[in-house]
């Protein structure tokens, strides 16, 4: 195929309207936006002690058949602190769904009493004392949370705060999808 | 000589502001281990930060990391088996250096094939060259009439 | 009042800068000497008012005016002077004021140092250099303007400069950076001006190379102390991380030393001139994504400006229109290879096309690496999002440095059109096996152990400083006397001696700092000592020290060398009260040889704490070579050619190097 010499020059050219289509979708794009080496993957086998009793623990069996949000939380974090009181509005709304604590690398005994004072948004709460479930969920830091499916598939992670805001339009639409 | 390098020696004291990684202390089996881990956290990213290797960054989560990392160099673990594991749990993104995939085939191969094309196209322009130059040149005396010729044409079009 | 004032500057700026755009430029087409002959004075004006803008930006700042909301979110009351100054570039919209400043900068020296420029190109050089800076002030005073004020509320203290950013290196580089990166837009602007006028010569390559050598020498500076602040500012001995906002720095550097030579091919020759234009306004146009990737949110890094998107998408339009424009006026005009070249397999030309494609190619992979994520993100999905750094970057530019390095000496040695084989080996034959020979044996007397990797960059650099020898003393050998020869020889000559020289340095700072450098985590007692080399550190103990606004554990290390007591290191580590912050305070004792550096970490136990101790040797010598490259390129545009000369009828000489008679005109 020859290519006239002309029609080489227009090379460069149609390169940087390539290379602009790029940027422009990139400009779309949010690059701290979180992904997830873990979605539509099986949640990570575990095994830690509850919160309340040492001497039970609380396994990742428990959370088939049906939806878990397994929210990751402490109380050094300060957003968890906001995060917590729609938590709680929220698992006492919500009947359709379960609400999992997992107390990262925190202070079990400030965990409780926190729990206890200001009430408790889950069904189950189980301690991660060196932060190895963290690891295992391939966790940047907390609030965190997990959306657990029926067949026990993490379906999505959300890092940050959830609020009624943050409910309404990320969750409210997936959980009706994974339905 | 150690004279002459005193001399020569530019003695700044800089104090500097920094955000590095925490020193830690670690011991190793071998220097072979030591050295693995060092090219293993230099090698992985910070999940959570904007653009750091583990070894640069003092987030909680990179701590946690490096000392994961620690402690299967400790047990054994192959740099494969490493690397899996963090790959498991954060997916690509957490190794700075692309692995040699299909998706990845334009990284690894795109310099040398745009070198190759270079070569090729330096040898077409100079197979060109080489013909040119074969073409017969004009003597000097038409070469001076060129020159005249073309002066006045410049002076005709200004 | 005097913000007011500031902005009202800007605008004027933006009124004369189109002016600037329209004028000569018709009086370029109309052929009115008045008109083209405006484009001086109107650039005097832009520059005036520029640097009236950005002193009323500065005079705010330092008076602390935190009306204005840009001070107010970068600056403070108890912010050292110097720092108010450079916190005027500390963020996006100061920065940018600063860039069009420099931009009306170079465009001013245009207009005062081209006298023997014919003015149909100097008015329409001026032209392009106006449209570019109404581009930015356009951007500026619609969507990033500094002066913005905030009346309502205005707040009697202000957020304060980043605390990283609190720092020497503030003060110096952003300014070399931008002096570089806008340096570049004269050599576009004259690439424009002569695909309009369709007089493309080895006149316009001579009349372009002292700018394009300046441009870069700016920039190799700006890099450099780009690199050498991020070395001791952040102190894990790292100075070059190919982080995307390093990477949009380097890019326009790699095409502009390929500009560089490819402009002395194209003045001396006359071949490579539809390349060598595509060069010129890829170097600006790779300045010109530089700006926009850092300041438009597309990449993650810790360097980048925090701006929206929405600004992103003004400045991609703006790029649109600049660098798509002026690819699309090269398709067109460009002059078509013509076929009259002829040179030889082992020419001069040969081996600055070599040079030409390796440093492009080195410029594409780092582009493509740069992208990548995002072009994996668009084609997979953001779940296979890779990484790409340090570990793809190395392992694919440094064969192509060491390549580069290898054809450097090879192409000083051979002559314009032809050279043959044989002399070239006669020539460099005997250079190359000393070369091997040292560099293999140099760092095995010197460490005892085999190093591959300092073996093979000392060998390279050893070869490109042989070379150098060889040629000097080559070409002042016919002359009676050596010293006459000497200076017979010309600063162009010497300024690309010294910064292939500052290359051959360079590459020994990076080759042995990475494979010499020795770094040790200790826990230390009082009293216990390591020994890195021949250097012995003892630790002895921590004192509490109150500072200003922090209280600090400062560590006492003494330092011997060769057994004899040599110098004291007093790492820190502050607790700030105001803000609860822990600030680890390295100390670093810069030398030509080598770089000490200790740092402290936690205590264990009774009186142990753990050090972080380094011995870096050579490092210093990669901001060396960069400053001798920069310095290189300075002394070339000194050379006598470039002074004012009386204007020639014909500004082409009539015989080429070689001493036969050429045609005056060329396609």
């Amino acid at each position: 195929m020859q290519i006239s010499n002309r029609t080489k020059l227009f090379i460069p050219a149609i390169f940087f309207l390539v290379m602009s289509g790029l940027l422009l979708y990139g400009l779309g794009q949010d690059p701290s936006r979180v992904i997830s080496a873990l979605i539509n993957r099986p949640l990570p086998t575990f095994s830690r002690p509850d919160l309340f009793d040492d001497a039970k623990t609380i396994t990742s069996e428990q959370m088939r058949g049906g939806i878990f949000l397994v929210n990751v939380w402490a109380t050094w974090c300060p957003p968890c602190h906001a995060e917590h009181p729609y938590l709680l509005e929220i698992s006492q709304r919500e009947s359709g769904v379960t609400f999992v604590g997992v107390n990262y690398k925190d202070d079990v005994k400030a965990a409780r009493e926190f729990l206890a004072e200001r009430g408790n948004p889950f069904k189950l709460s189980l301690v991660d004392l060196d932060g190895s479930l963290g690891i295992d969920l391939g966790m940047s830091g907390p609030p965190e949370t997990f959306v657990v499916d029926k067949t026990g598939t993490i379906r999505y992670r959300h890092v940050g705060v959830i609020d009624n805001k943050v409910w309404a339009e990320v969750f409210v639409p997936l959980i009706a999808q994974i339905q | 000589m150690p004279k002459l390098l005193v001399i020569v020696l530019v003695s700044l004291s800089l104090l500097a502001h920094n955000s590095f990684a925490a020193i830690e202390e670690l011991e190793f089996a071998s220097p072979e281990n030591e050295a693995r881990y060092h090219d293993l956290i230099d090698v992985m990213r910070c999940p959570m930060c904007l653009n750091a290797n583990l070894s640069g960054s003092d987030a909680p989560i990179a701590a946690d990391l490096r000392t994961e990392i620690y402690k299967q160099i400790q047990a054994g673990r192959s740099d494969d088996e490493i690397i899996e594991f963090m790959r498991a749990r954060y997916g690509d993104f957490i190794m700075y250096q692309p692995p040699l995939k299909i998706g990845t085939a334009m990284l690894w191969f795109g310099p040398i094939v745009l070198l190759v094309l270079g070569f090729f196209i330096l040898r077409r322009l100079l197979i060109t060259s080489r013909a040119n130059s074969n073409q017969e040149a004009l003597s000097t005396d038409e070469l001076q009439k060129l020159n005249v010729l073309l002066q006045d044409s410049k002076e005709q079009t200004r | 009042m005097i913000p007011e004032l500031g902005n009202f500057a800007v605008m004027l700026a933006l009124c004369l800068a189109v002016l600037q755009v329209i004028i000569p430029m018709v009086g370029s087409y109309t052929n009115n000497t008045l008109w083209m002959s405006l484009a001086r004075p109107l650039s005097s004006g832009l520059w005036v008012f520029m640097v009236l803008s950005f002193s009323c930006l500065a005079y705010s700042f330092l008076h602390d005016d935190f009306s204005v909301a840009y001070i107010a979110r970068n600056s403070n009351t108890l912010l050292p002077v110097y720092y108010k100054f450079a916190a005027v570039w500390g963020a996006h919209e100061g920065s940018l004021l600063l860039w069009i400043l420099i931009l009306s900068t170079w465009g001013y020296a245009v207009s005062l140092l081209s006298r023997n420029l014919p003015l149909d190109m100097l008015a329409r050089v001026l032209s392009v250099m106006g449209m570019i800076t109404a581009g930015f002030l356009v951007f500026l005073l619609f969507t990033s303007n500094p002066f913005d004020r905030l009346l309502l509320n205005t707040p009697s203290e202000g957020t304060d400069l980043n605390p990283l950013l609190q720092d020497f290196g503030l003060t110096v580089h952003p300014p070399f950076l931008y002096m570089g990166y806008v340096g570049f837009s004269v050599a576009f602007s004259f690439a424009i001006a002569a695909l309009l006028t369709g007089r493309l010569d080895a006149a316009w390559a001579r009349w372009t190379r002292p700018w394009t050598n300046a441009a870069w020498a700016f920039l190799t500076v700006g890099i450099a102390l780009g690199s050498w602040w991020a070395y001791y500012e952040l102190g894990w001995g790292g100075w070059w991380f190919w982080d995307p906002v390093e990477n949009v720095s380097f890019m326009p550097w790699l095409v502009g030393t390929a500009l560089i030579h490819s402009l002395a091919v194209t003045e001396k020759r006359g071949v490579f001139k539809s390349w060598t234009v595509l060069l010129a306004i890829a170097a600006f146009s790779l300045s010109l994504l530089g700006a926009f990737i850092v300041r438009s949110g597309l990449i993650t890094s810790v360097h980048a400006f925090a701006v929206d998107p929405e600004r992103g998408l003004v400045l991609l339009a703006l790029l649109l229109l600049i660098i798509g424009s002026s690819l699309f006026l090269y398709a067109l005009r460009a002059p078509v290879v013509s076929g009259t070249s002829n040179y030889g397999g082992y020419s001069r030309e040969v081996f600055l096309l070599i040079n030409n494609i390796i440093l492009v190619v080195a410029t594409a992979t780092i582009l493509l690496g740069t992208l990548y994520p995002l072009i994996t993100e668009a084609l997979y999905g953001e779940a296979n999002k890779y990484s790409v750094g340090p570990p793809y970057f190395n392992i694919v530019f440094l064969p192509l440095m060491s390549l580069l390095a290898v054809c450097l000496s090879f192409g000083t040695f051979t002559r314009w059109k032809k050279t043959s084989p044989a002399l070239l080996w006669q020539k460099v034959g005997k250079l190359a096996f000393v070369s091997i020979a040292l560099g293999i044996v140099i760092p095995l007397i010197v460490t005892a152990e085999v190093n591959m990797g300092a073996m093979f960059a000392l060998v390279l650099a050893i070869w490109i400083v042989l070379c150098i020898g060889k040629d000097i003393l080559d070409k002042t050998a016919n002359k009676a006397d050596r010293l006459s020869g000497l200076r017979g020889l010309g600063l162009s000559y010497y300024g690309m001696q010294l910064a292939h020289f500052g290359f051959a340095v360079v590459i020994c700072g990076i080759c042995l700092t990475s494979n010499y450098s020795v770094e040790e985590d200790v826990r230390m007692a009082k009293g216990e000592s390591i020994t890195i080399g021949k250097y012995e550190f003892r630790f002895e103990g921590v004192v509490e020290r109150p500072g200003p606004n922090y209280t600090a554990n400062s560590a006492t290390i003494q330092v011997m060398k060769n057994g004899e007591n040599y110098l004291t290191m007093h790492p820190e580590k502050r607790f700030y009260s105001a803000r609860g912050d822990v600030q680890t305070e390295a100390d670093i004792q810069v030398g030509f040889f080598r770089d000490l550096f200790t740092a402290l970490g936690d205590p264990r136990g009774d009186d142990e704490w753990v050090v972080r101790i380094h011995v870096k040797p050579f490092v210093f010598w990669i901001w060396f070579g960069a400053f001798l490259m920069a310095a290189g390129g300075v002394t070339a545009i000194l050379d006598r050619r470039y002074r004012s000369r009386k204007v020639v009828r014909s500004d082409i000489p009539a015989t080429d190097a070689n001493g036969s008679l050429r045609p005056a005109l060329e396609s």
